[in-house]
């Protein structure tokens, strides 16, 4: 179980006038103190934790985030910011003495620039609300979580959100062009712009996946490529997981790289069959789903490349889409697999380490070994190009000691991780969940220096509190 | 600066301990690879140097995971050798400047992930910052820490390789580097299209990158070429399968024809166009002359060209679709002060890339921060370098 900050008294006595000094800065209806309108802020993706807020502010303009801020450390009050509240490792998780500052009333877009390969929009606009405004036009915006029907571009900022396709797109760090940003003292700052590079320090890629820790983003200015001809997608099934990722080793050798490149252990591919019937091969104990892009022509030469490739393995079963609908039916499966492992377990938490990717048959071997050890199904989806694994582990949220169990399974995995040479995180964030695992990955000094980094930002620790770094060690938080 | 004011450890141990006492006796160093971009940005105030010129060796280099870690000090012709051996390469294509900063040794790792060098192929692959997945450095207080890793996909912690790349060694000093690399593109092609000017190029440049093939370059030439003949030349380059290549090229031919007579380059003619493009040859700097890099949204750029033609006669190249000017001429303030305001009115960056000293050391090199920016500056300065003895002057006066 994760620990939360004692609250400070001296804000919870206070919380009427916070409320109403609140009220006389925004406008009526963007302040919401009442516990039943609070409830849908009390948790996030991460939904296990639930802590009622101080007060949620929903401000529609920058200017009204920079007042909340301003106004917040000038008395003291913790902040947490909160875009879509998908985030599953607790990132917008609240705190008793916090004020939530909701962006999702900022989503406007501002600019679309096709000439320059850009969009200006608000923090709170939807991933595939940037998408779905250029996609007439042919254009995409690149990085796709699987949350990006509800996620937030501000979110997404804050996490370095990912997704199935950044083996050839980056993530959001690699998509950005410019921000505004707001300090905690209330300062409005433009980050970078609407060309790439600016001289300088990085702030930008500094900021990007800082999980709300230097500040809040307002504004976002994203490039927006403009889409493939076409893409086509083929799955590979094979008897073991070593021989699954020798064949990934052996395209990524040939030169190929694909868009995306997924892999699914046997308990996944038996999850997600009995969920989307995509006629994934149930003796298989590994499969492969890959995806090219380009003409049609160009589709047939990379799937006829890696289709030989795959061969030389023997496959269990090869199947490549002759159609936009087949390729649809191969990735059903896939892009269910989350809502499939909830089917047949009435909880999941979804990890997310990252590991150097010739690792993979030893770490599923010892996840295999801890998934008996602990009583506990786990269903692993791999992101085999670029090493981020995601193992589902299944429990009952009303048996406590299923959670804690759950949690610790969850803890080893990530460890593992990080002993292979790989990362806590890949996609996802530190938030409260891998929180207390960072000593695994970083010394106390290089903690340490990350810490003053956020000092530097924000001296008073104000700022999305009791996320990040393990508790003890911060200043200015009693735990 | 004499050599013998330069100390070059041969491990990060010593290179530490070297920090360590030159905190303890608060002297300014100079931290340089092997010197070969000192006239970059302004002079160091530093009589001695502290050089990673003796940490050298690739680490770890694993072609399927398509990652590569060297230490600092590593010549980048060495990598890119390795990397060559499988078929790879360093993504962001960074430019070689030995023949611009008349430099009698090749670059190392560590300056080429401190000043962020990219090259053309930054338009579609992303910049040199994009590809560090990991780093070991040095606080100025002789401190060791890593950020990141060796794996693609991490976002565990605050991401400092990011600070780090393109801090011109102002905030640490890099021992050891980590690289995503990508496989090299089996064939090379290009679209070289006069037109009548520059608007009339970027919009081609535009339309190139606005098309689905996938352009991985996109320059224009603005005085003709000696094998492409008078005149302005777009140019857009495509990376792929040799299938792929003849395919697109063909269809992006098509889809440009109305802009202005198009020729297709092989891939031999193709690597010696974009080797020149990126390491600006093009442009035709002077030795005496001052070089600049602006950096705008690409329609802004005919404008840009336009101001700093007329204010002093400017020699032009522009990248990245016309995102990228890079601007030669004389090493005079006035010259200087036309580049700031062309890149502010356009809302843009600017870096005075190679300049003299009398010019240098006394204007702005890169744009003033605002100041509550400023500000977090000098506190995460102090906090990685709080004797300000990395690299004093560098990039700021």
């Amino acid at each position: 179980m994760i620990t939360l900050p004692a609250p400070k008294p001296d804000i919870l006595a206070r919380r009427d006038a916070i409320l109403a000094d609140l009220a006389r800065l925004l406008p009526a209806d963007a302040v919401i103190g009442e516990t039943i309108r609070m409830k849908p802020y009390e948790t996030d993706g991460l939904a296990a934790y639930r802590q009622m807020p101080l007060a949620v502010v929903l401000p529609r303009t920058t200017q009204e985030v920079a007042q909340v801020l301003r106004y917040c450390h000038a008395n003291g009050i913790r902040v947490v910011p909160r875009g879509a509240g998908t985030s599953l490792a607790g990132g917008a998780l609240p705190l008793a003495d916090a004020v939530v500052i909701g962006l999702m009333r900022m989503n406007r877009i501002k600019e679309i620039n096709l000439e320059d390969r850009y969009a200006v929009v608000e923090a709170g606009v939807t991933n595939i609300g940037i998408t779905k405004a250029v996609e007439g036009d042919g254009f995409f915006y690149a990085p796709d979580p699987s949350s990006q029907l509800a996620c937030m571009i501000g979110g997404n900022v804050m996490m370095n959100s990912g997704g199935a396709h950044c083996l050839k797109y980056g993530v959001t760090a690699n998509n950005l062009l410019g921000l505004t940003f707001v300090t905690i003292e209330g300062e409005v700052i433009e980050i970078g712009g609407n060309h790439l590079d600016a001289a300088g320090y990085d702030w930008l890629g500094l900021i990007t996946g800082s999980e709300g820790q230097l500040g809040m983003v307002t504004d976002v200015t994203v490039r927006i490529l403009r889409g493939p001809e076409g893409a086509r997608a083929m799955l590979a099934a094979f008897d073991s997981v070593e021989v699954a990722g020798a064949a990934v080793d052996a395209i990524i050798g040939s030169g190929i790289i694909p868009v995306a490149l997924e892999f699914m252990d046997k308990p996944c591919i038996h999850a997600c069959e009995a969920f989307a019937h995509a006629g994934y091969p149930l003796d298989a104990e590994a499969m492969l789903i890959i995806e090219v892009e380009g003409s049609q022509a160009e589709q047939d030469m990379l799937l006829g490349k890696i289709r030989d490739i795959c061969a030389r393995f023997n496959p269990i079963s090869m199947k490549l889409a002759e159609s936009a609908e087949q390729s649809l039916a191969i990735w059903k499966g896939r892009k269910g697999a989350f809502g499939a492992v909830g089917r047949i377990s009435p909880d999941y938490l979804c990890m997310d380490g990252t590991i150097p990717t010739g690792e993979l048959p030893h770490v599923l071997r010892r996840i295999g070994e801890m998934s008996v050890q602990y009583g506990l199904g786990v269903a692993n989806v791999f992101h085999a190009g670029d090493g981020n694994l995601h193992p589902l582990i299944m429990f009952d949220a009303n048996d406590p000691e299923s959670f804690r169990k759950a949690e610790e399974f969850g803890a080893d995995i990530l460890k593992l991780c990080v002993e292979v040479g790989g990362c806590l995180t890949g996609e996802h964030g530190v938030g409260v969940e891998k929180r207390d695992l960072m000593s695994t990955q970083f010394t106390p000094r290089e903690l340490d220096l990350q810490r003053a980094i956020k000092t530097a930002f924000d001296a008073d620790w104000l700022l999305n509190t009791a996320k990040v770094f393990p508790l003890t060690g911060n200043p200015k938080i009693a735990a | 600066m004499n050599r013998s004011g330069s100390i070059a450890p041969d491990t990060e141990e010593a290179l530490a301990a070297e920090l360590t006492r030159a905190h303890a006796a608060r002297e300014p160093l100079c931290i340089e690879g092997r010197g070969t971009k000192r006239a970059m940005l302004r002079p160091v105030q530093a009589a001695r140097t502290l050089s990673t010129r003796n940490l050298t060796g690739i680490v770890l280099y694993r072609p399927t995971e398509l990652m590569i870690r060297a230490r600092a000090g590593t010549p980048i012709p060495e990598i890119e050798a390795a990397l060559a051996g499988n078929n790879q390469q360093i993504i962001a294509e960074p430019p070689d400047l030995t023949a611009m900063f008349s430099a009698s040794e090749p670059a190392t790792l560590g300056g080429v992930v401190s000043t962020n060098l990219s090259g053309p192929r930054r338009i579609m692959w992303g910049a040199m910052r994009d590809h560090v997945l990991g780093i070991r450095a040095v606080t100025g207080e002789g401190e060791v820490f890593r950020s990141g890793g060796r794996v693609l996909k991490n976002v565990t912690g605050l991401d400092l390789c990011k600070l780090l790349t393109g801090a011109h060694g102002t905030l640490g000093v890099l021992t050891e580097v980590t690289l995503k690399v990508l496989p090299r593109a089996e064939a090379t092609g290009t679209l070289a299209i006069r037109v009548p000017d520059v608007a009339r190029g970027v919009a081609a440049l535009s339309a190139a990158l606005g098309s689905p093939y996938g352009v991985s370059g996109a320059a224009l030439l603005l005085e003709g070429h000696e094998s492409l003949g008078s005149g302005v030349i777009a140019l857009a380059r495509i990376e792929d399968f040799a299938e792929s290549v003849t395919y697109r090229m063909g269809k992006l031919r098509d889809e440009l024809a109305a802009l202005g007579e198009a020729r297709l380059l092989d891939t031999p003619a193709s690597h010696a166009i974009w080797r020149q493009v990126r390491d600006a040859e093009p442009l035709g700097a002077a030795p005496e002359d001052a070089i600049w890099r602006i950096s705008v949204a690409p329609s802004a750029a005919p404008r840009v060209v336009a101001a700093l033609r007329a204010a002093f006669g400017a020699k032009l190249l522009l990248d990245w679709g016309g995102g990228l000017i890079w601007v030669a001429g004389p090493a005079q303030e006035r010259a200087h002060g036309a580049v700031m305001q062309a890149a502010s009115a356009a809302r843009g960056s600017f870096t005075l890339f190679r300049a003299p000293a009398s010019l240098a050391s006394h204007v702005p090199v890169v744009p003033d921060e605002a100041a509550p920016l400023a500000s977090i500056g000098r506190r995460v300065k102090a906090t990685l370098d709080p004797l300000g003895l990395l690299n004093p002057g560098r990039m700021r006066g």
